[in-house]
């Protein structure tokens, strides 16, 4: 089953920002977003994640198949590296935590509370549990934000490992990260902030 | 679900606080009260059970804003909002756990401190009844307060005047079956009006904080 967004134009707190969009993504592949700070990006994700509403068009096969990772992880600093993912593998329904900490090379820090964490520690933890969600689409907003070189091949590997295993992704980032993918310049489907259909819909 | 409550009493007892502050507050209401009305039994007696729901209300209200804003700011209720959990029942364990750590230790407290306002001998018991069935539909409106607000600069403002009047019905009734017992009378009426508004909360306040928050989300 792929995903598939058709004609989707997308709007923060009611003022569209991109419009017109349409890509399919199929199993074993990715896509790669690209744009200027504040071109959309993030809009886009959060609707294709469910979180908001499309102004207009739809997305299709996303129902209960999305893990979503965005700018901030949701880890709780007073409890330990296994728990958060412990946490987040209970609420998926899964169980096993041990392979996602070996991916990302946390086995060493389990018991270490995430608040002690170094950011680019907490980055991994958190796309940790991308893989702890058996989720088949992941949706990642910037997900090497303060990653060093060798943590970037740790998630591009993860990335790679979860495509060759039917897995799809749908990413904005900056950097190259040798996966095979399309990429998808979101700059054209800006929209003009004046053009606002459903102006009532700021005050909801 | 289970998972979610589980988290969520852990960092309540690691974080320091959760128990803690609404019970202080309550402790403190309560010591404060004599000193500032005066020694009087007779009057300490006639105002205790008014004093002790007040305190109990307004102990659950101090903690309401962390309920959701902690989850939104590390981006956790994103998370939450994307996962299998319907929100709903993320909001009502939300709830359940406030009321674990707020509304049931004051409800444990408060015959303790009834005490110190010379509460009169036979209305303890439903002193304690009043509380808990009261402090759930408390801990529940907080939860829909806190859905409203979420995401709001210095929303703590806003939530506490938004739930005030939703907070009034409980309030009276739960005093009412308080100052009933504490007086002798049969407080049945009133009990049974709050232990309905607690089931009617209950069944409603999930939907209504689950759509708003949907809404904040956006």
């Amino acid at each position: 089953m792929e995903l598939r967004v058709s004609d989707l134009a997308v709007g923060r707190g009611g003022v569209p920002v991109l419009a017109g969009l349409s890509f399919a993504l199929s199993a074993g592949t990715a896509l790669v977003l690209r744009g200027p700070n504040g071109s959309g990006k993030t809009t886009l994700l959060r609707t294709v994640a469910g979180l908001q509403e499309p102004m207009a068009g739809t997305v299709a096969g996303a129902e209960d198949r999305i893990a979503y990772a965005a700018h901030a992880d949701g880890l709780k600093a007073a409890l330990s590296v296994a728990e958060n993912l412990q946490f987040w593998a209970a609420v998926f329904g899964q169980s096993d935590i041990a392979t996602a900490l070996a991916a990302f090379d946390l086995a060493g820090l389990v018991d270490r509370p995430a608040g002690q964490l170094s950011a680019g520690q907490k980055r991994r933890l958190g796309l940790a549990r991308l893989m702890v969600t058996q989720r088949p689409v992941w949706v990642l907003d910037e997900p090497t934000v303060s990653l060093d070189a060798a943590s970037v091949a740790l998630f591009a590997q993860a990335v790679r490992a979860h495509l060759a295993a039917g897995g799809s992704a749908l990413m904005a980032t900056h950097i190259e990260l040798g996966v095979e993918g399309q990429v998808l310049d979101v700059t054209p489907y800006r929209t003009q902030a004046l053009d606002v259909p459903m102006a009532d819909e700021a005050f909801l | 679900m289970r998972a979610l409550l589980i988290r969520d009493l852990r960092l309540a007892l690691r974080a320091g606080g959760g128990f803690g502050l609404g019970l202080a507050f309550f402790l403190i209401v309560v010591v404060l009260v004599p000193f500032s009305v005066g020694p009087q039994a007779a009057l300490l007696t006639r105002i205790a059970p008014g004093v002790l729901w007040l305190g109990a209300l307004l102990a659950c209200l101090l903690s309401l804003d962390r309920m959701l804003a902690v989850d939104w700011e590390d981006g956790a209720l994103d998370l939450l909002a994307t996962s299998p959990l319907p929100l709903e029942g993320v909001l009502a364990v939300k709830a359940v756990a406030h009321w674990i750590t707020t509304g049931l230790p004051l409800v444990v407290a408060a015959p303790a401190l009834g005490v110190l306002l010379n509460l009169a001998p036979g209305g303890y018991g439903v002193l304690v009844l009043s509380l808990a069935l009261g402090t759930p539909a408390l801990s529940m409106i907080g939860a829909f307060g806190a859905a409203l607000t979420v995401g709001i600069k210095r929303g703590g403002l806003l939530l506490s005047l938004l739930v005030l009047p939703l907070y009034v019905p409980t309030l009276i009734f739960g005093a009412e079956a308080a100052r009933r017992g504490a007086e002798g009378l049969d407080p049945s009426t009133p009990l049974l009006f709050l232990a309905g508004i607690t089931a009617g909360v209950l069944a409603c306040m999930p939907f209504a904080a689950g759509a708003v928050l949907r809404v904040n989300l956006r």
